[in-house]
Parts: structure tokens; sequence; C-alpha cells
């Protein structure tokens, strides 16, 4: 019999998606006398929170403590520590988030699990663990595999499974005691600061220009301006460009950015790294101009131009005009 | 303050058309372009501005071949005082974390209040050697920093976390941070300024000197291993507009039109 648990993400009261996502492949892994765990670390109040996940689990193992309340990876990866001595999991599976990458990599380390990051699918074959992962900003795969060991650990793409049809289990919930033991106060969660809003709200455009580090400076960024306001869109961008100031960083579209769901979404020299994929793939309509016919935009988009961007850009603004007389 | 950066030397791939090894397991990075991993370039200048603020000493740190000298005078033009390259053929075949583990055999020696890598390494993309070799040294760390505030021995920073929202962390120095893009705006590097430390000795370490035996690094040090590199499965894919530019501009038109692209 094998274990595969599901540290359970939780931000500002609500449980991340990223949790049922995880959820639902280590389900989809466990055979049917394999046990799929839920593991929750936060403080009594958050007890509400767990209702969510433990249907979702055959057991749910969990810490409330006061030293709990806000992610703190020191403090966090010490509670961890305690609940996989209980868990006694073949296989636990985090988030490659902002809340994974804070902490798992340092378990790793610490508890000398075999890791890898960021996987987009795993294979568990006669208890071996295979995993796939992206190189090269999504343009080759590795396939991965972790060594022999009583715990291997896993942190997986946001986005990589469903996170709908989680099959529902009756599944229990035990406490776990831990308390706060070393010296945590080398790093403390202050506050949250909310994004800013800007001018423009791309969320709200129906088709949007985004243009990519293709774009190559600040002074081209009107060139896309023109075709925007011909087609009476907004002008988005990938985070380089935000990144390099040339738009502000309201107009960035991905995780660390806006999720825009436009009629239209237009690429230009964006190269389609998952981080940027997350925020648009949901766009209805998806073309993508770019000179390498190998760029993974190419692959979520629905109609693609290979070519300079400097090209097409003033042949389809002048079509527009045209056509709108 | 002395910080410690981390640099890598990673190949351009963007617009590159990918051939992959003979043994499948890399890439074949003939003819490609190199450069200094764009999360670093931005650690790189971090460290500076600290340093003008605070004064103190930097030293970048790179573990590869000879080529990554460049990446290391590149840092040294750019305001950094000593470099040093890691570097032995037991390396080779060392995952994230056996990584961390040379990082840190060399770190632990150099006095340091602050190290510094990048969130994210262009090429591999492991997004997490910095938090593994924070482990390793002991350190209090925060990952995906996009801002950083002194206050005596205490960082304030800023995390990124998603959809925009940020947090804001106290870290206690010594520390360790992984910096993300967009943290500033690093300075340009002219090729004089490179000349002018193109004597300045890089000292090197092989895996003898920072007593690392082979059961550390390495193939065998390392609890994964690639089994090998494929080319993901390209699905549906785009329908691709072919013609001349009048013709693929009159037909991306109508797919406006008809895709509701045309207020
Ligand atoms: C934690 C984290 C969060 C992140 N969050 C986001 C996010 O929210 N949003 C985001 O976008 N990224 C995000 N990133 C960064 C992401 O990994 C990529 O680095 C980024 O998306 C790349 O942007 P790009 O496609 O514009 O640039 P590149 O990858 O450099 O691609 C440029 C493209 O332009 C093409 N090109 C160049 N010149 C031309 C031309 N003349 N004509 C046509 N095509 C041309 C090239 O072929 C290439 O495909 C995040 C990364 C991390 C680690
Ligand atoms: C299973 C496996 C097997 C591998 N086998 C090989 C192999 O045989 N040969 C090989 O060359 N590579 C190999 N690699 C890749 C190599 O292990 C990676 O370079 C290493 O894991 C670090 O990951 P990353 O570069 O993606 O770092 P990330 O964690 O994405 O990088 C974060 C930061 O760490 C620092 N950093 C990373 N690498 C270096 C470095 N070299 N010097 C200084 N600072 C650095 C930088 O500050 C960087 O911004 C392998 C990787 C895996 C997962």
């Amino acid at each position: 019999m094998k274990k595969i648990a599901v540290l359970v993400e939780h931000r500002q009261g609500e449980i991340r998606e990223i949790t049922f996502e995880m959820l639902g492949k280590a389900h989809q892994l466990a055979g049917s006398d394999d046990e799929v765990q839920a593991l929750f670390l936060g403080d009594t109040s958050q007890k509400e929170l767990v209702a969510k996940v433990s249907p979702h689990a055959h057991t749910t193992l969990a810490v409330y403590d006061a030293a709990l309340k806000d992610f703190e990876p020191l403090r966090y990866g010490s509670a961890l520590e305690a609940v996989l001595s209980n868990a006694d999991c073949d296989l636990l599976l985090m988030g490659q988030t902002a809340f994974g990458m804070d902490l798992a990599p340092a378990l790793a380390a610490k508890m000398t699990m075999p890791f890898t990051s960021d996987v987009v699918d795993i294979e568990i074959l006669d208890g071996g663990v295979k995993a796939t992962r992206q190189m090269y900003s999504g343009k080759v795969s590795a396939a991965v595999s972790l060594k022999e060991a009583p715990k291997r650990l896993l942190t997986v793409r946001a986005g990589a499974f469903p996170a709908e049809d989680v099959p529902e289990v009756s599944g229990e919930v035990r406490e776990i005691a831990w308390s706060v033991d070393g010296d945590f106060a080398v790093r403390k969660f202050l506050s949250y600061i909310e994004a800013a809003v800007g001018d423009v709200d791309i969320t709200q455009a129906d088709v949007l220009v985004s243009v990519g580090r293709g774009i190559k400076d600040a002074d081209n960024i009107p060139v896309a301006q023109e075709l925007a306001d011909a087609l009476g869109g907004v002008v988005s961008c990938s985070r380089p460009v935000a990144d390099k100031k040339w738009l502000p960083k309201e107009r960035q579209v991905g995780t660390s950015g806006k999720t825009v769901k436009p009629r239209v979404y237009i690429a230009l020299g964006i190269s389609g790294a998952f981080q940027h994929q997350a925020g648009m793939k949901g766009a209805a309509t998806i073309i993508a101009v770019n000179k390498d016919p190998k760029a993974p935009i190419f692959s979520i988009a629905h109609f693609g131009i290979v070519d300079d961007l400097f090209k097409v850009l003033p042949a389809l603004t002048e079509k527009v005009r045209e056509l709108k007389g | 303050m002395d910080i410690i950066v981390c640099i890598k030397r990673v190949p351009e791939t963007a617009e590159a058309d990918i051939v992959l090894d003979a043994g499948k397991k890399g890439i074949d990075t003939d003819g490609m372009v190199f450069s200094i991993n764009e999360w670093d370039n931005y650690a790189v200048e971090a460290a500076i501005q600290l340093k003008e603020a605070q004064g103190g000493k930097i030293t970048v740190v790179s573990a590869g071949p000879e080529e990554n000298n460049e990446v290391l005078r590149r840092a040294l033009a750019m305001g950094a005082d000593d470099a040093i390259r890691l570097t032995d053929p037991a390396f080779e075949g060392s995952d994230a974390i056996a990584m961390a583990r040379i990082l840190a055999a060399a770190i632990k020696d150099i006095p340091h209040d602050l190290i510094l890598t990048g969130v994210q390494a262009d090429d591999d993309g492991f997004g997490g050697t910095g938090v593994a070799l924070a482990e390793m040294l002991g350190l209090p760390y925060a990952a995906l920093v996009t801002d950083i505030q002194l206050d005596g021995d205490t960082l304030t920073v800023h995390r990124e976390l998603e959809g925009g929202l940020e947090e804001v962390t106290a870290v206690k120095m010594p520390a360790l941070l992984t910096i993300q893009t967009g943290i500033n705006e690093p300075r340009y590097v002219s090729i004089m300024g490179i000349r002018k430390v193109a004597k300045k000795e890089i000292a090197e370490k092989s895996a003898g000197d920072l007593s690392l035996s082979g059961d550390d690094i390495g193939v065998k040090g390392s609890l994964s291993q690639i089994e090998g590199l494929f080319f993901p499965p390209v699905g549906e894919g785009a329908e691709i507009i072919e013609g001349t530019m009048d013709e693929k501009a009159e037909t991306l038109v109508k797919i406006l039109k008809e895709r509701g692209g045309i207020a």
C-alpha cells in the first residue's frame, strides 16, 4: 500500500486551487488500497478550511497552532516535519507556487528527500517515482526519476492537473501535536500588499494587444498601441516588459500579474512561458505572432503568424483602418 | 555589509532552435549565445545598491566551466569585488540539491551578512537552489523578493505572491534572499568596463578544495536524475497563416472580424 500526501495551500482565508489540482492527481495515482492524505497547517480559527479539503482525502492530518496562522517557511517546515513523522507517506506533493518555492527545497535538503520541482506529470511504476518537468521555458521536457527513499517530494506546476472532479471519500481528520521549538523570530510575516490598481483594467478588455520582450524597446510600444486603438482594444504585456517599466505592472498578464479572458488576445513577441500562459489561456481566441516557429505560445494559440512582428503590426493596423474606413 | 551573489551562465534559447545532444540528456549548445542568467543580473545589481549604501564587499560565485569567467567578469565590471569559479568534472550530473551543496561548501568559508541568488535559472528552471542553499547554511531566507529595505540587522523585504499580491516579511541577517526580476534596473556594462577587469584574478576551487567527496555531488550525490529530454507534444497547435504580408494581414482581419476582435 502506498500513501500520497498533499500539502494544503491556503491564504487569506481561502484554500488555493492548486490544492485540489494536487488532490485530484493524487487520487489518479492511487490504487484501490492506497491512501490519499491531506496535510493542513494553520491556526484554530482556520479549522473551517479543513472541512473543505477533508472530504477529498482518506486522512487529513492537521496541526493547529497560533504560530501557523500566516505562512512562514521556518515554522511551517518544522510543523511539517512533525506531521511527516506521523504521516509515513511515500510521496509528498506541494505547489510550485510562492508558498511551495519558499519551503520545498529547504525541506528536501533538511530531510534528505529525493526532490524535483515544477512537475507537469507524475508516474508511479513499481514503487518508482518518475516526473516530467520542463526546461528552456517550455521548449524541452525532461523525464526525471527520483531515487528510492522512504519519502519523496515533488512540487507541482499550477494548472498542470484539473481541479474539477476531485473524488469525494469518507475522510477522517487527525490532529497532530506540534509546539514552537526553535528560533523562528529570524523570519516574520508582517502584512500583505494588494495589487495596485491602474488607470486601465486589462481584465475588462474585450481585445488585448499584448507585447513581450520581442517588442525590443519602450519606443516601440506606440506601434502596438496604434493597433489596439484601431481595434478598440487595450495594450497588455508579458513580465519582462513590466520589469523594464516599458508598461506599468498593472498591464502584466500571468501568474504574478492578471488573469485575462478577452474575446481576442494577440500575443506579439511573447514566447509563451507557462507563467504567461496561466494568465491568458482562457481567452476565446488567441493569435500569436512570433518569428520562432517553435515558440511554446503556438501550442495554445488558435492562429499564428511566423514572422517579424515589426512587419506584421503596421500591415495589420493598416488593414483594420481600411476596413473601418 | 559583505554580500555573496551566486550567478549562472545560461544559453539564450528564447529565439534559438534547440537540438538535443547525442545522449539526449542535455542540449547541443554549439554556436549558442550565452549570457548571465537574467535573475542573477538583478541579484548582482541589488548587491551593488546595498554596497553603495552600506559599504562592504561583494563576492560573486559561479559553478561551471572556464567560460563562466565571462559572467563573473561581467559582474566584476558592474561593481563586484571578488570572483570565484567552482569547477570539477566530479560536479557533472549534480541535481539542484547537489548544486546547492557545492555552493554551500564554497560559501561557508567566506564571511557574509547576506547571500543573494536568482529565483530561477532561465535554462533548467528548477527555481529552488537558493532556498536549499539557505537550509544547508542554516540561514533564514526569503524567496521571490521584489524589494529590500535595510533596518539595522533586519531586512524588510517584499515577496511576490500570485496575482499581483505581495507579502511584507522581516528577515534577520545573516540571511539569504532569492531575487525576482524587476526588483531594480540593472546597470549597463560597457566593453570598456569589462576590459578594465580583464586581468583580475578569478579564484578556482575544485571538489577537493571544498572537501566534497564523490558521494555528495555528481550523479552519486544526487537523489534525482534526468532520464532523458524530449520535445513536448505540440497538441493541436495553432493554425499558421501563410502568404505574403498583405495576404496574412487580410486573413487576420477576417479572423478578427469573425471573432469579435474589432470593436
Ligand atoms: C515566479 C515567477 C512568476 C512569473 N510571472 C510571470 C507573469 O505573470 N507573466 C509573464 O509573462 N511572465 C512571468 N514570469 C516570467 C516567465 O517565466 C518568462 O520569463 C516571461 O514570460 C518571458 O517573457 P517573453 O515571452 O516576453 O520573453 P521571451 O521568453 O524572451 O520571448 C520573447 C519572444 O519574442 C520573439 N521575438 C523576438 N523578436 C521578435 C520579432 N521581431 N518578431 C516576432 N517575434 C519576436 C522570440 O522568438 C521569443 O519567442 C514569471 C517567472 C517566475 C519565476
Ligand atoms: C536530475 C538532474 C540532473 C542534472 N544533471 C546535470 C548534468 O549532468 N549536468 C549539468 O550541467 N547539469 C545538470 N543538471 C542541471 C543542474 O543540476 C542545474 O543547473 C542545477 O540543478 C541548478 O538548477 P537550476 O540551474 O535550474 O537552478 P535554479 O534553482 O533555477 O536557480 C536559482 C539560482 O541558483 C543559482 N545557481 C544555479 N546554478 C548555479 C551555478 N551553476 N553557479 C552559481 N549559481 C547557480 C543562481 O543564483 C540561480 O539564479 C541536472 C539537473 C537535474 C534536475
